[in-house]
Protein backbone atom coordinates (compact mmCIF):
# COMPACT_ATOMS: atom_id res chain seq x y z
CA UNK A 1 0.00 0.00 0.00
CA UNK A 2 1.02 3.38 -0.84
CA UNK A 3 -0.76 6.19 0.75
CA UNK A 4 0.36 9.99 0.50
CA UNK A 5 -1.56 12.39 2.87
CA UNK A 6 -1.54 16.10 2.36
CA UNK A 7 1.89 16.29 0.76
CA UNK A 8 3.33 19.57 -0.11
CA UNK A 9 6.60 19.90 -2.42
CA UNK A 10 8.41 22.98 -3.09
CA UNK A 11 11.31 23.14 -5.05
CA UNK A 12 12.95 26.58 -6.05
CA UNK A 13 9.84 28.08 -8.06
CA UNK A 14 7.91 25.40 -8.31
CA UNK A 15 5.86 23.71 -6.00
CA UNK A 16 2.32 21.25 -5.32
CA UNK A 17 0.39 21.01 -2.31
CA UNK A 18 -2.42 19.01 -0.32
CA UNK A 19 -1.35 15.99 -2.53
CA UNK A 20 -3.51 13.26 -1.60
CA UNK A 21 -2.87 9.77 -3.16
CA UNK A 22 -4.21 6.13 -1.61
CA UNK A 23 -3.12 2.81 -3.49
CA UNK A 24 -4.19 -0.70 -2.03
CA UNK A 25 -1.91 -3.32 -1.70
CA UNK A 26 -1.15 -5.28 -5.04
CA UNK A 27 -2.94 -2.44 -6.92
CA UNK A 28 -1.28 -1.01 -9.90
CA UNK A 29 -1.86 2.81 -10.53
CA UNK A 30 -1.36 5.19 -13.22
CA UNK A 31 -0.55 8.67 -12.65
CA UNK A 32 -0.52 10.96 -15.85
CA UNK A 33 0.22 14.54 -16.40
CA UNK A 34 2.21 16.77 -18.71
CA UNK A 35 6.16 16.76 -18.41
CA UNK A 36 7.18 18.86 -16.14
CA UNK A 37 4.00 18.75 -13.54
CA UNK A 38 5.84 17.10 -10.73
CA UNK A 39 5.37 13.35 -11.26
CA UNK A 40 8.75 12.84 -10.92
CA UNK A 41 9.05 14.87 -7.15
CA UNK A 42 6.05 13.07 -6.24
CA UNK A 43 7.92 9.38 -7.42
CA UNK A 44 10.92 10.97 -5.25
CA UNK A 45 9.12 12.09 -1.95
CA UNK A 46 7.86 8.33 -1.62
CA UNK A 47 11.14 7.11 -2.21
CA UNK A 48 12.57 9.80 0.39
CA UNK A 49 14.93 11.07 -2.05
CA UNK A 50 13.37 14.59 -1.86
CA UNK A 51 11.51 16.04 1.20
CA UNK A 52 8.09 17.31 1.27
CA UNK A 53 7.51 20.39 3.08
CA UNK A 54 4.84 18.93 5.31
CA UNK A 55 2.65 15.76 5.15
CA UNK A 56 2.96 12.56 5.37
CA UNK A 57 4.14 9.09 3.26
CA UNK A 58 2.75 5.75 4.42
CA UNK A 59 4.07 2.50 2.82
CA UNK A 60 2.25 -0.54 3.94
CA UNK A 61 0.67 0.82 6.73
CA UNK A 62 3.48 2.49 7.98
CA UNK A 63 4.23 6.03 8.55
CA UNK A 64 7.89 6.13 6.44
CA UNK A 65 8.17 10.11 6.48
CA UNK A 66 10.89 10.04 8.48
CA UNK A 67 12.48 6.93 7.82
CA UNK A 68 15.79 7.40 5.60
CA UNK A 69 14.87 5.96 1.17
CA UNK A 70 17.14 2.41 2.07
CA UNK A 71 14.41 1.27 4.98
CA UNK A 72 11.36 2.39 2.74
CA UNK A 73 11.57 -1.20 1.10
CA UNK A 74 10.64 0.88 -2.11
CA UNK A 75 12.29 -0.29 -5.65
CA UNK A 76 12.27 2.62 -7.74
CA UNK A 77 13.39 2.90 -11.08
CA UNK A 78 13.82 6.43 -12.66
CA UNK A 79 13.49 7.48 -16.08
CA UNK A 80 17.40 7.99 -16.64
CA UNK A 81 17.94 4.30 -15.20
CA UNK A 82 20.93 5.46 -13.48
CA UNK A 83 22.85 1.96 -13.34
CA UNK A 84 25.59 1.86 -12.25
CA UNK A 85 28.70 1.95 -14.36
CA UNK A 86 31.38 -0.33 -12.85
CA UNK A 87 28.84 -2.95 -11.97
CA UNK A 88 27.51 -5.79 -14.51
CA UNK A 89 24.50 -7.07 -15.07
CA UNK A 90 24.29 -9.82 -12.96
CA UNK A 91 25.95 -7.43 -9.86
CA UNK A 92 22.74 -5.12 -10.27
CA UNK A 93 20.37 -7.76 -9.54
CA UNK A 94 22.48 -8.83 -6.75
CA UNK A 95 22.97 -5.19 -5.22
CA UNK A 96 20.32 -4.98 -3.05
CA UNK A 97 20.31 -8.41 -1.40
CA UNK A 98 23.82 -8.03 -0.55
CA UNK A 99 23.63 -4.66 1.23
CA UNK A 100 21.20 -6.63 3.79
CA UNK A 101 23.99 -9.40 4.00
CA UNK A 102 21.64 -12.03 2.21
CA UNK A 103 23.15 -15.69 2.29
CA UNK A 104 25.18 -16.13 -1.17
CA UNK A 105 22.98 -19.37 -1.98
CA UNK A 106 19.45 -16.76 -1.93
CA UNK A 107 21.45 -14.11 -3.64
CA UNK A 108 22.32 -16.28 -6.41
CA UNK A 109 19.01 -17.74 -6.53
CA UNK A 110 16.73 -14.79 -6.22
CA UNK A 111 19.55 -13.18 -8.97
CA UNK A 112 18.76 -16.22 -11.36
CA UNK A 113 15.48 -16.09 -10.85
CA UNK A 114 14.56 -11.93 -11.86
CA UNK A 115 16.85 -12.54 -14.57
CA UNK A 116 14.92 -15.46 -15.64
CA UNK A 117 11.23 -13.36 -15.35
CA UNK A 118 13.13 -10.32 -17.24
CA UNK A 119 14.79 -12.41 -19.86
CA UNK A 120 18.18 -11.04 -19.14
CA UNK A 121 19.70 -14.14 -17.95
CA UNK A 122 22.04 -14.21 -21.42
CA UNK A 123 23.41 -10.87 -20.13
CA UNK A 124 24.48 -11.35 -16.25
CA UNK A 125 27.88 -11.49 -17.00
CA UNK A 126 27.89 -8.39 -18.88
CA UNK A 127 29.03 -5.10 -18.07
CA UNK A 128 25.95 -2.33 -18.81
CA UNK A 129 27.59 0.10 -21.21
CA UNK A 130 26.16 -1.04 -24.62
CA UNK A 131 23.14 -2.64 -23.44
CA UNK A 132 20.10 -1.50 -25.89
CA UNK A 133 17.72 0.99 -24.14
CA UNK A 134 14.90 -2.21 -23.88
CA UNK A 135 17.85 -4.37 -22.06
CA UNK A 136 18.81 -1.29 -19.81
CA UNK A 137 15.26 -0.91 -18.74
CA UNK A 138 15.10 -4.59 -18.06
CA UNK A 139 18.33 -4.30 -15.94
CA UNK A 140 17.14 -0.91 -14.30
CA UNK A 141 13.63 -3.22 -13.68
CA UNK A 142 15.51 -6.16 -12.37
CA UNK A 143 17.79 -4.46 -10.03
CA UNK A 144 14.31 -2.92 -8.31
CA UNK A 145 12.71 -6.17 -7.80
CA UNK A 146 15.46 -8.21 -6.92
CA UNK A 147 15.42 -6.86 -3.19
CA UNK A 148 11.51 -7.57 -2.90
CA UNK A 149 10.43 -4.66 -2.39
CA UNK A 150 6.89 -3.92 -1.21
CA UNK A 151 6.05 -0.84 -3.38
CA UNK A 152 7.51 -0.58 -7.04
CA UNK A 153 8.07 2.89 -8.65
CA UNK A 154 8.13 3.27 -12.31
CA UNK A 155 9.09 7.02 -13.58
CA UNK A 156 8.50 6.89 -17.64
CA UNK A 157 9.78 3.92 -18.09
CA UNK A 158 8.37 3.31 -21.48
CA UNK A 159 9.18 6.82 -23.09
CA UNK A 160 12.51 6.52 -24.25
CA UNK A 161 12.18 3.52 -26.32
CA UNK A 162 11.29 2.70 -30.26
CA UNK A 163 7.96 1.14 -30.59
CA UNK A 164 8.60 -2.40 -31.00
CA UNK A 165 11.03 -2.22 -27.46
CA UNK A 166 8.03 -0.02 -26.02
CA UNK A 167 5.95 -2.93 -27.20
CA UNK A 168 7.49 -5.78 -25.40
CA UNK A 169 8.21 -3.77 -22.44
CA UNK A 170 4.56 -3.25 -22.04
CA UNK A 171 4.27 -6.78 -22.25
CA UNK A 172 6.57 -7.33 -20.07
CA UNK A 173 5.51 -4.98 -17.01
CA UNK A 174 1.85 -6.62 -17.43
CA UNK A 175 3.29 -10.18 -17.08
CA UNK A 176 5.54 -8.66 -14.03
CA UNK A 177 1.84 -7.07 -12.63
CA UNK A 178 0.60 -10.39 -12.82
CA UNK A 179 3.08 -12.38 -11.56
CA UNK A 180 4.46 -10.46 -8.63
CA UNK A 181 1.02 -8.59 -7.75
CA UNK A 182 3.73 -5.98 -6.19
CA UNK A 183 2.29 -2.36 -5.52
CA UNK A 184 2.96 -0.33 -8.28
CA UNK A 185 2.75 3.17 -9.06
CA UNK A 186 3.47 4.10 -12.73
CA UNK A 187 4.41 7.51 -13.57
CA UNK A 188 3.53 8.72 -17.73
CA UNK A 189 2.25 10.86 -20.10
CA UNK A 190 0.97 8.04 -22.23
CA UNK A 191 -2.46 6.70 -22.33
CA UNK A 192 -2.00 3.40 -24.20
CA UNK A 193 0.44 2.80 -20.92
CA UNK A 194 -2.55 3.26 -18.65
CA UNK A 195 -5.39 1.85 -20.60
CA UNK A 196 -2.98 -1.35 -20.78
CA UNK A 197 -1.94 -1.30 -17.13
CA UNK A 198 -3.67 0.78 -14.58
CA UNK A 199 -6.02 -1.12 -12.13
CA UNK A 200 -6.21 2.61 -10.50
CA UNK A 201 -5.97 5.96 -12.69
CA UNK A 202 -3.97 9.14 -11.56
CA UNK A 203 -4.17 12.96 -13.24
CA UNK A 204 -2.09 15.83 -12.33
CA UNK A 205 -4.27 19.31 -13.73
CA UNK A 206 -2.41 22.01 -12.50
CA UNK A 207 -0.74 21.12 -9.49
CA UNK A 208 -4.14 18.84 -8.43
CA UNK A 209 -4.27 15.15 -8.81
CA UNK A 210 -7.46 14.05 -9.60
CA UNK A 211 -8.40 9.95 -9.25
CA UNK A 212 -10.21 9.17 -12.76
CA UNK B 1 11.95 8.47 -53.27
CA UNK B 2 9.27 5.60 -55.44
CA UNK B 3 7.01 6.27 -52.27
CA UNK B 4 7.01 9.95 -53.01
CA UNK B 5 6.82 10.20 -56.59
CA UNK B 6 3.68 7.62 -56.17
CA UNK B 7 2.09 9.89 -53.41
CA UNK B 8 0.51 13.12 -54.74
CA UNK B 9 0.78 14.23 -50.74
CA UNK B 10 4.22 13.18 -50.09
CA UNK B 11 5.23 15.14 -53.59
CA UNK B 12 4.03 18.32 -52.55
CA UNK B 13 5.51 18.07 -48.89
CA UNK B 14 8.97 17.30 -50.77
CA UNK B 15 8.69 20.55 -52.60
CA UNK B 16 8.10 22.51 -50.14
CA UNK B 17 11.26 25.01 -49.86
CA UNK B 18 12.72 23.26 -46.61
CA UNK B 19 12.42 20.09 -48.06
CA UNK B 20 13.83 21.35 -51.51
CA UNK B 21 17.42 22.34 -49.83
CA UNK B 22 17.58 18.58 -48.56
CA UNK B 23 16.87 17.01 -51.67
CA UNK B 24 20.83 16.83 -52.31
CA UNK B 25 20.43 13.98 -49.99
CA UNK B 26 17.96 11.30 -50.82
CA UNK B 27 17.09 9.54 -47.97
CA UNK B 28 16.28 12.77 -45.72
CA UNK B 29 14.46 14.54 -48.06
CA UNK B 30 12.35 11.08 -48.07
CA UNK B 31 12.17 10.68 -44.17
CA UNK B 32 11.13 14.51 -43.58
CA UNK B 33 8.10 14.08 -46.12
CA UNK B 34 7.43 10.71 -44.61
CA UNK B 35 7.16 11.98 -41.32
CA UNK B 36 5.52 15.05 -41.80
CA UNK B 37 2.91 13.01 -43.56
CA UNK B 38 2.52 10.75 -40.88
CA UNK B 39 2.45 13.18 -38.21
CA UNK B 40 -0.12 15.15 -40.21
CA UNK B 41 -2.90 12.71 -38.72
CA UNK B 42 -1.46 12.94 -35.53
CA UNK B 43 -1.55 17.23 -35.16
CA UNK B 44 -3.92 17.86 -37.41
CA UNK B 45 -2.36 21.52 -37.59
CA UNK B 46 0.55 20.62 -39.42
CA UNK B 47 -1.97 19.34 -42.33
CA UNK B 48 -1.67 22.97 -43.24
CA UNK B 49 1.67 22.52 -44.38
CA UNK B 50 1.19 19.19 -46.35
CA UNK B 51 -1.67 21.41 -48.34
CA UNK B 52 0.85 24.43 -49.03
CA UNK B 53 1.31 24.84 -53.14
CA UNK B 54 4.36 23.74 -54.74
CA UNK B 55 6.63 26.20 -54.96
CA UNK B 56 9.71 25.74 -57.35
CA UNK B 57 13.15 24.09 -56.54
CA UNK B 58 16.15 25.31 -56.42
CA UNK B 59 18.13 25.19 -60.17
CA UNK B 60 21.46 25.94 -59.06
CA UNK B 61 23.66 23.09 -60.66
CA UNK B 62 25.59 21.03 -58.60
CA UNK B 63 29.32 21.86 -58.59
CA UNK B 64 31.88 21.22 -55.93
CA UNK B 65 32.89 24.49 -54.88
CA UNK B 66 36.61 23.51 -54.02
CA UNK B 67 37.05 25.72 -51.03
CA UNK B 68 40.10 25.04 -49.04
CA UNK B 69 40.08 23.47 -45.31
CA UNK B 70 43.32 23.83 -45.40
CA UNK B 71 43.64 28.03 -44.16
CA UNK B 72 41.74 26.52 -40.96
CA UNK B 73 44.44 24.36 -40.06
CA UNK B 74 47.17 26.88 -40.86
CA UNK B 75 45.42 28.85 -38.56
CA UNK B 76 44.80 27.25 -35.57
CA UNK B 77 47.85 24.64 -35.94
CA UNK B 78 50.16 28.06 -36.41
CA UNK B 79 49.23 29.41 -32.97
CA UNK B 80 48.92 26.28 -30.99
CA UNK B 81 52.30 25.33 -32.87
CA UNK B 82 53.88 28.49 -31.11
CA UNK B 83 53.60 27.21 -27.81
CA UNK B 84 54.44 23.77 -28.50
CA UNK B 85 57.63 24.81 -30.04
CA UNK B 86 58.30 27.86 -27.13
CA UNK B 87 58.51 24.57 -24.69
CA UNK B 88 60.78 22.61 -27.11
CA UNK B 89 63.00 25.69 -27.29
CA UNK B 90 63.42 25.97 -23.57
CA UNK B 91 64.27 22.21 -22.68
CA UNK B 92 66.18 22.19 -25.54
CA UNK B 93 68.29 25.37 -25.05
CA UNK B 94 69.14 23.61 -21.57
CA UNK B 95 70.18 20.56 -23.34
CA UNK B 96 72.43 22.33 -25.57
CA UNK B 97 73.79 24.83 -22.25
CA UNK B 98 74.95 21.54 -20.39
CA UNK B 99 77.25 18.48 -21.22
CA UNK B 100 76.76 15.03 -19.73
CA UNK B 101 80.33 16.24 -17.88
CA UNK B 102 77.45 18.14 -15.86
CA UNK B 103 74.71 15.65 -15.07
CA UNK B 104 77.85 13.04 -13.97
CA UNK B 105 79.12 15.47 -11.39
CA UNK B 106 76.20 16.77 -10.40
CA UNK B 107 75.01 13.21 -9.64
CA UNK B 108 78.13 12.90 -8.01
CA UNK B 109 76.98 15.26 -5.36
CA UNK B 110 75.93 13.63 -1.95
CA UNK B 111 73.80 16.84 -1.44
CA UNK B 112 72.06 16.30 -4.94
CA UNK B 113 71.07 12.61 -4.27
CA UNK B 114 69.66 13.65 -0.87
CA UNK B 115 68.14 16.41 -2.58
CA UNK B 116 66.24 13.65 -5.42
CA UNK B 117 65.56 11.07 -2.61
CA UNK B 118 63.72 14.02 -0.57
CA UNK B 119 62.19 15.69 -3.40
CA UNK B 120 60.79 11.97 -4.93
CA UNK B 121 59.32 11.06 -1.05
CA UNK B 122 57.87 14.42 -0.37
CA UNK B 123 56.11 14.70 -3.67
CA UNK B 124 54.49 11.52 -3.04
CA UNK B 125 53.61 11.88 0.03
CA UNK B 126 52.02 15.34 -0.44
CA UNK B 127 50.05 14.22 -2.96
CA UNK B 128 48.92 11.19 -1.67
CA UNK B 129 47.85 13.38 1.55
CA UNK B 130 46.47 15.95 -1.26
CA UNK B 131 44.32 13.24 -2.73
CA UNK B 132 42.66 11.90 0.55
CA UNK B 133 41.94 14.99 1.36
CA UNK B 134 40.50 16.18 -2.29
CA UNK B 135 38.00 13.25 -2.22
CA UNK B 136 36.03 13.92 0.03
CA UNK B 137 36.06 17.92 0.17
CA UNK B 138 35.51 17.55 -3.40
CA UNK B 139 32.49 15.11 -3.12
CA UNK B 140 30.88 17.44 -0.65
CA UNK B 141 31.24 20.12 -2.81
CA UNK B 142 30.32 18.43 -6.04
CA UNK B 143 26.90 17.03 -4.38
CA UNK B 144 25.68 19.55 -1.49
CA UNK B 145 24.67 22.67 -1.05
CA UNK B 146 25.06 23.79 2.64
CA UNK B 147 25.54 27.17 4.28
CA UNK B 148 28.84 28.69 3.86
CA UNK B 149 29.72 26.65 0.87
CA UNK B 150 30.33 29.72 -1.20
CA UNK B 151 32.88 30.97 1.47
CA UNK B 152 34.39 27.35 1.52
CA UNK B 153 34.90 27.15 -2.61
CA UNK B 154 36.51 30.21 -2.49
CA UNK B 155 38.52 29.67 0.51
CA UNK B 156 39.75 26.35 -1.56
CA UNK B 157 41.25 28.94 -3.86
CA UNK B 158 43.27 31.10 -2.04
CA UNK B 159 46.42 28.61 -1.93
CA UNK B 160 45.82 28.75 -5.92
CA UNK B 161 45.93 32.19 -5.90
CA UNK B 162 48.65 33.45 -3.16
CA UNK B 163 51.44 34.48 -3.95
CA UNK B 164 53.77 31.53 -3.38
CA UNK B 165 56.23 33.55 -0.78
CA UNK B 166 53.17 34.93 1.11
CA UNK B 167 52.15 31.20 1.67
CA UNK B 168 55.18 30.14 3.08
CA UNK B 169 55.36 33.27 4.92
CA UNK B 170 51.65 32.84 6.38
CA UNK B 171 52.81 28.87 7.26
CA UNK B 172 55.52 30.34 9.32
CA UNK B 173 53.46 32.75 11.58
CA UNK B 174 50.94 30.26 11.94
CA UNK B 175 53.52 27.69 13.74
CA UNK B 176 55.32 30.17 15.51
CA UNK B 177 51.99 32.69 16.99
CA UNK B 178 52.60 33.00 20.52
CA UNK B 179 48.91 32.66 21.65
CA UNK B 180 47.46 33.69 24.88
CA UNK B 181 49.13 35.07 27.88
CA UNK B 182 51.18 32.02 28.39
CA UNK B 183 52.26 32.56 24.55
CA UNK B 184 51.64 29.69 23.47
CA UNK B 185 53.05 28.38 20.54
CA UNK B 186 51.93 25.36 17.81
CA UNK B 187 55.42 24.94 16.79
CA UNK B 188 56.98 24.55 20.67
CA UNK B 189 53.95 22.40 21.65
CA UNK B 190 54.84 19.89 18.35
CA UNK B 191 58.26 19.94 19.06
CA UNK B 192 58.26 19.89 23.26
CA UNK B 193 55.16 17.83 23.40
CA UNK B 194 54.12 15.62 20.26
CA UNK B 195 58.16 15.52 19.74
CA UNK B 196 57.10 15.99 15.94
CA UNK B 197 59.05 19.63 15.06
CA UNK B 198 57.98 21.01 12.00
CA UNK B 199 59.54 24.25 10.69
CA UNK B 200 62.83 24.19 9.24
CA UNK B 201 62.62 20.13 8.84
CA UNK B 202 61.08 17.79 6.39
CA UNK B 203 57.50 18.16 7.52
CA UNK B 204 57.20 21.64 6.63
CA UNK B 205 58.53 20.85 3.03
CA UNK B 206 55.36 18.42 3.06
CA UNK B 207 53.19 21.00 4.55
CA UNK B 208 54.56 23.32 2.52
CA UNK B 209 53.76 21.49 -0.90
CA UNK B 210 50.49 20.06 0.50
CA UNK B 211 48.71 23.32 0.69
CA UNK B 212 49.02 24.25 -2.86
CA UNK B 213 49.06 20.62 -4.19
CA UNK B 214 45.33 19.75 -2.07
CA UNK B 215 43.67 23.17 -3.51
CA UNK B 216 44.49 21.69 -6.99
CA UNK B 217 43.36 18.11 -6.44
CA UNK B 218 40.27 19.50 -5.00
CA UNK B 219 39.22 21.23 -7.51
CA UNK B 220 40.17 17.72 -9.71
CA UNK B 221 38.05 15.92 -7.80
CA UNK B 222 35.18 18.32 -7.51
CA UNK B 223 34.78 18.32 -11.77
CA UNK B 224 35.29 14.38 -11.77
CA UNK B 225 32.49 13.95 -9.22
CA UNK B 226 30.65 16.72 -11.08
CA UNK B 227 31.23 14.49 -14.40
CA UNK B 228 29.61 11.41 -12.07
CA UNK B 229 25.36 10.89 -12.51
CA UNK B 230 24.53 11.79 -9.17
CA UNK B 231 21.11 9.83 -9.78
CA UNK B 232 22.97 6.49 -9.57
CA UNK B 233 23.74 7.36 -5.78
CA UNK B 234 20.26 8.41 -5.46
CA UNK B 235 18.97 4.83 -6.40
CA UNK B 236 21.32 2.89 -4.49
CA UNK B 237 20.48 4.88 -1.67
CA UNK B 238 16.66 3.52 -2.16
CA UNK B 239 17.72 0.26 -2.65
CA UNK B 240 19.34 0.56 1.02
CA UNK B 241 22.94 2.43 1.01
CA UNK B 242 23.66 4.45 3.50
CA UNK B 243 25.25 8.04 2.11
CA UNK B 244 28.50 6.56 2.67
CA UNK B 245 28.02 3.05 0.46
CA UNK B 246 26.60 5.11 -1.83
CA UNK B 247 29.50 6.80 -2.08
CA UNK B 248 32.34 3.73 -1.61
CA UNK B 249 30.32 1.75 -3.67
CA UNK B 250 29.17 3.73 -6.24
CA UNK B 251 30.52 6.59 -7.12
CA UNK B 252 33.81 6.34 -5.92
CA UNK B 253 34.11 3.47 -8.47
CA UNK B 254 33.56 5.68 -10.97
CA UNK B 255 36.18 7.94 -9.89
CA UNK B 256 39.53 6.30 -10.70
CA UNK B 257 40.32 7.92 -13.55
CA UNK B 258 39.68 11.63 -11.49
CA UNK B 259 41.77 10.22 -8.58
CA UNK B 260 44.55 9.46 -11.17
CA UNK B 261 44.61 12.94 -12.57
CA UNK B 262 44.57 14.24 -9.35
CA UNK B 263 47.24 11.84 -7.72
CA UNK B 264 49.17 13.64 -11.57
CA UNK B 265 48.25 17.06 -10.89
CA UNK B 266 49.08 17.22 -7.14
CA UNK B 267 51.85 15.92 -7.85
CA UNK B 268 53.10 18.01 -10.58
CA UNK B 269 52.64 20.98 -8.49
CA UNK B 270 54.58 19.60 -5.36
CA UNK B 271 57.39 19.13 -7.30
CA UNK B 272 57.23 22.70 -8.75
CA UNK B 273 56.56 24.31 -5.09
CA UNK B 274 59.38 26.64 -3.90
CA UNK B 275 58.98 29.79 -2.46
CA UNK B 276 56.80 28.43 0.49
CA UNK B 277 59.67 25.40 1.01
CA UNK B 278 62.02 28.50 1.10
CA UNK B 279 60.47 30.54 3.58
CA UNK B 280 58.92 27.76 5.84
CA UNK B 281 61.28 25.04 5.59
CA UNK B 282 64.58 26.72 4.41
CA UNK B 283 67.36 25.29 2.21
CA UNK B 284 69.35 23.44 4.51
CA UNK B 285 71.65 21.00 2.45
CA UNK B 286 71.03 16.93 3.55
CA UNK B 287 67.58 18.24 5.16
CA UNK B 288 65.22 20.06 3.56
CA UNK B 289 66.64 20.37 0.16
CA UNK B 290 64.23 19.31 -2.45
CA UNK B 291 65.16 19.94 -6.52
CA UNK B 292 63.78 23.06 -7.11
CA UNK B 293 65.64 24.49 -4.00
CA UNK B 294 69.16 22.70 -5.38
CA UNK B 295 68.63 24.52 -8.36
CA UNK B 296 68.09 27.86 -6.56
CA UNK B 297 71.58 27.04 -4.27
CA UNK B 298 73.51 26.11 -6.85
CA UNK B 299 72.58 29.05 -9.03
CA UNK B 300 73.04 31.50 -5.55
CA UNK B 301 76.80 29.87 -5.57
CA UNK B 302 77.24 31.18 -9.29
CA UNK B 303 77.10 27.14 -10.88
CA UNK B 304 75.08 27.93 -13.69
CA UNK B 305 75.94 24.61 -15.38
CA UNK B 306 75.41 22.51 -12.09
CA UNK B 307 72.03 24.61 -12.11
CA UNK B 308 70.70 23.37 -15.89
CA UNK B 309 71.47 19.74 -15.22
CA UNK B 310 69.73 20.12 -11.87
CA UNK B 311 66.87 21.55 -13.84
CA UNK B 312 67.04 18.97 -16.42
CA UNK B 313 66.93 16.24 -14.17
CA UNK B 314 63.77 18.15 -12.51
CA UNK B 315 62.33 17.43 -15.86
CA UNK B 316 63.30 13.92 -16.70
CA UNK B 317 61.95 13.22 -13.33
CA UNK B 318 58.46 15.06 -13.90
CA UNK B 319 58.38 13.12 -17.46
CA UNK B 320 58.98 9.50 -16.11
CA UNK B 321 56.38 10.33 -13.51
CA UNK B 322 53.83 12.17 -15.45
CA UNK B 323 54.10 9.48 -17.71
CA UNK B 324 53.90 6.31 -15.02
CA UNK B 325 50.67 7.76 -13.56
CA UNK B 326 49.11 8.66 -17.14
CA UNK B 327 49.82 4.93 -18.17
CA UNK B 328 47.75 4.08 -14.69
CA UNK B 329 45.28 5.92 -16.11
CA UNK B 330 45.13 4.11 -19.60
CA UNK B 331 45.70 1.20 -18.00
CA UNK B 332 42.01 1.35 -15.88
CA UNK B 333 40.27 2.44 -18.86
CA UNK B 334 41.42 0.46 -21.16
CA UNK B 335 40.91 -2.66 -18.70
CA UNK B 336 37.73 -1.32 -17.85
CA UNK B 337 37.23 -1.62 -21.94
CA UNK B 338 38.56 -4.91 -22.12
CA UNK B 339 36.14 -6.73 -19.81
CA UNK B 340 33.61 -5.09 -21.12
CA UNK B 341 34.44 -6.71 -24.68
CA UNK B 342 35.39 -9.85 -23.45
CA UNK B 343 31.51 -10.31 -21.13
CA UNK B 344 29.93 -9.00 -25.02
Amino acid sequence: MIRLHQIAIQIADFSMSDISIEIERGQYAVLMGKTGCGKTSILETICGLRKPTSGTVWVQDTDVTRFSPGDRQIGYVPQDLALFPTYSVGEHLEFALKLRKTPRERVNQRRDETAEMLGITHLLGRRVEGLSGGEAQRVALGRALAGEPSVLLLDEPLSALDEQTRDEMLALLQTLKDATHVTTLHVTHNRIEADVLADRRFRIVDGVIEAE
Amino acid sequence: MEDSERNPLLQSISALPSAGRLRGRREVSFDFGFSLHAASFRYPFLFFFSHVSPTPVSNRPLVPRRRSDAPFFLLMGGISSCFVLLIVLLIAADLAFTSLADFRDVLAKPEIRASIRLTLLSCTVSAILSVIVAIPLGYLLSRFQFPGRFVVDTLIDIPIVLPPLVLGLSLLILFHLPIGNSGWELESWLRDEVGFPVTYRWPAVVLAQFVVACAFAVRTMGVTFDQIDARAEDVARTLGCTRLQAFTKVALPQAGRGIVASLTIAWARALGEFGPILVFAGATRMRTEVLSTSVFLELSVGDLNAAVAVSLLMVAIAIVVLLALRVLGTRRLGMAMMSGERSR
